[in-house]
């Protein structure tokens, strides 16, 4: 059997770590837009490891938001052009520590554009530091000793929270990884859910991936994949928290 | 057209509507709520609903402003004193990215939270850009509501033609009074524009990316370009004047009033009115120093606490080669009575005021 590489047209390069989990996250994207028969789209980027993925997106229109804002950019894109197939990119940190607020509001309005949120547990650009996501004992640079939760507060769960409460109507919320291809796969279909949910006018998805982080978890790659398989997802559980309507049970 | 009796707020509101605004977003503020009162409904009525959103918070608000604007759209935003400070980022990105948009901003006077009385105090940080970096906005200031109405109409042809944000420095008092005015026509972009994200990926925000001296040189020409182009002002009986009020906005009304008694009493006094505080009209400068030998020095008249205006206008006298004294009266919040204007200008002829500079 000859296997031929392909690489889906719109992707570029990237300069991200070895091991790092964005390069996968952004080809999902991008092969599900080709799926999808995508052909008008634009991609938000946050402020973090995530523009340094930019190069990654390629031919695609994009807008480099400020820090935690990206949600907020992307409304307005939206309400304005509504053909286009939107998306925002963001890390833990920006999307749910200085963007909480952005985030959840772009979800409490149900605005039509997915929301990818690159969970790695830390604030990975500049250098490792604890994110609200960052587990519990787990060394940063701003948790020598291990996170205190105590004093810092729990692990933090955005997608649980958009799912449960009242008054929160998104389309389609989810929780992925991409430690292996069990879960590549997985969170590719979530991936193909909350872009399907926007092309259909259904409102605002939220898809949360976990992603490997070897140069500030201090971890090889492989160390990283056993780290996520036995510790991240008793955490944060993969599944979808919030199927599409006409999908329940 | 048969003028009518309209609320500052409203009518800038209603301008800018005309003008081709086609996106808002904004948090409530007092002294500019109306603006977001009336956009709330009416762009319903003209079918421009789902482009208003009332925002979280004003720093979201801006953030929406600048998406709308990199998608093509006319987008505006309003607020006052400590909303404004937190838009001041969005107003660097949007500089960064050469991001066209106009933000209103219904002074109130005051530090922190401020008052609910009208004042100027928001000079330096509207006028010398706001947020981090280098950059500057074109910044109207209108003294009457059919400026501030002619200035929200005209925002947007300045805006994307020098692809700069443009800030409308209005005032509480313009904000909440009603005067006769005539609104203009619904008008439409000329010419499509030849950048914004539209999903193709062809055009996008086509700014100049990277860091380094070529930005820099970018900056300076952009700006330098605007400096010589936009300078507006009106001079009134500053030929023969032998001191000059300078003053924009409320207050300039009040010294053009003290000019007049002035001269009847006998006092040679004039005004310049900067009708765009960046750029600084420092040509009015120029012009004085060209025809009026006798002019004596200026007179800025401000409401905020410590004089801001005054150092444009001493650098302007400067770079004119008027070697004059240059006296500030900065009334704090509300605008100044008549009589309290010509008491500082008889302060400064006697010799009792200081100069500042």
């Amino acid at each position: 059997m000859t296997i031929t590489k392909t690489k889906p047209a719109k992707t570029g390069y990237h300069n991200l770590c070895p091991g790092c989990g964005h390069g996968v996250i952004v080809r999902l994207i991008a092969e599900v837009f080709e799926e999808l028969g995508v052909e008008k789209e634009a991609v938000v980027l946050g402020v973090g490891c995530s523009c340094t993925a930019t190069p990654a997106f390629g031919a695609m229109d994009r807008f480099q938001a400020a820090h935690g804002r990206g949600t907020a950019t992307a409304t307005a894109i939206k309400r304005c052009r509504p053909e286009i197939t939107l998306f925002t990119y963001q890390g833990d940190g920006d999307a749910y520590v200085i963007g909480l607020s952005e985030t959840v509001n772009a979800a409490y309005r149900n605005e039509n554009f997915v929301a990818v949120v690159i969970n790695n547990n830390n604030f990975g650009m500049t250098g490792g530091q604890m994110s609200w996501t960052t587990m519990p004992g787990q060394v940063t640079e701003t948790s020598i000793h291990g996170r205190d939760c105590g004093y810092t507060g729990e692990p933090f769960h955005l997608p649980e929270i958009i799912s449960e409460i009242r008054g929160f109507h998104p389309a389609y919320v989810a929780r992925g990884a991409v430690y292996d291809v069990k879960s590549i796969n997985q969170t590719k279909k979530m991936l193909k859910n909350a872009f399907q949910a926007q092309l259909n006018n259904e409102g605002f998805s939220l898809v949360e991936i976990l992603s490997p982080c070897p140069t500030n978890w201090h971890m090889t790659p492989l160390q990283c994949k056993e780290h996520i398989e036995d510790e991240i997802v008793k955490e944060y559980p993969l599944g979808e928290l919030k199927v599409r309507k006409g999908e329940e049970g | 057209m048969a003028k009518e009796l309209m609320k500052g707020n409203v009518a800038v509101a209603e301008a800018a509507l005309r003008g081709g605004m086609d996106f808002f977003a904004g948090y409530p503020i007092t002294p500019s709520t109306e603006t977001l009162e009336y956009l709330s409904y009416r762009m319903d009525e003209i079918g421009r609903k789902g482009r208003f959103i009332q925002a979280e918070n004003e720093i979201s608000a801006i953030n929406m402003v600048m998406g709308a604007s990199s998608a093509g759209a006319r987008a505006m935003t309003a607020s006052s004193g400590p909303g404004i400070s937190l838009k001041a980022e969005g107003f660097s990105y949007a500089a960064r990215y050469s991001l066209p948009y106009v933000c209103l901003n219904v002074q109130r006077w005051g530090n922190g939270l401020g008052s609910l009385d009208s004042g100027q105090a928001d000079y330096f940080r509207d006028v010398k850009g706001s947020g981090q970096g280098d950059y500057h906005r074109i910044v109207y200031a209108p003294a009457d509501i059919q400026e501030l109405i002619d200035s929200a109409y005209e925002a947007w042809e300045a805006a994307e033609r020098y692809r700069i944000g443009v800030c409308i420095f209005s005032e509480a008092f313009l904000g909440q009074m009603m005067e006769a005015v005539e609104m203009p026509d619904f008008k439409k972009r000329k010419e499509p524009l030849d950048w914004g994200i539209d999903g193709t990926g062809t055009k996008g925000l086509k700014y100049l990316p990277g860091s380094g001296p070529h930005i820099s040189a970018f900056n300076a020409e952009k700006y330098a370009k605007v400096e010589a182009e936009m300078q507006r002002w009106e001079s009134i009986q500053t030929e023969d004047a032998e001191y000059i009020f300078v003053a924009f906005g409320l207050p300039s009304r009040v010294c053009k009033d003290a000019v007049t008694r002035l001269r009847a009493e006998g006092d040679k006094a004039g005004i310049i009115r900067p009708k765009l505080i960046w750029p600084y009209p420092w040509k009015a400068f120029e012009e004085v120093k060209a025809v009026n030998p006798h002019v004596k020095g200026f007179i800025s008249i401000e409401t905020n606490d410590l004089g801001q205006m005054v150092e444009d206008v001493a650098l302007a006298a400067k770079r004119a080669g008027l070697d004059v004294p240059v006296y500030c009266y900065a009334h704090g919040p509300g605008t100044p009575g008549v009589r309290r204007v010509m008491e500082k200008y008889q302060a400064v002829t006697s010799g009792e005021e200081k100069e500042r500079f």
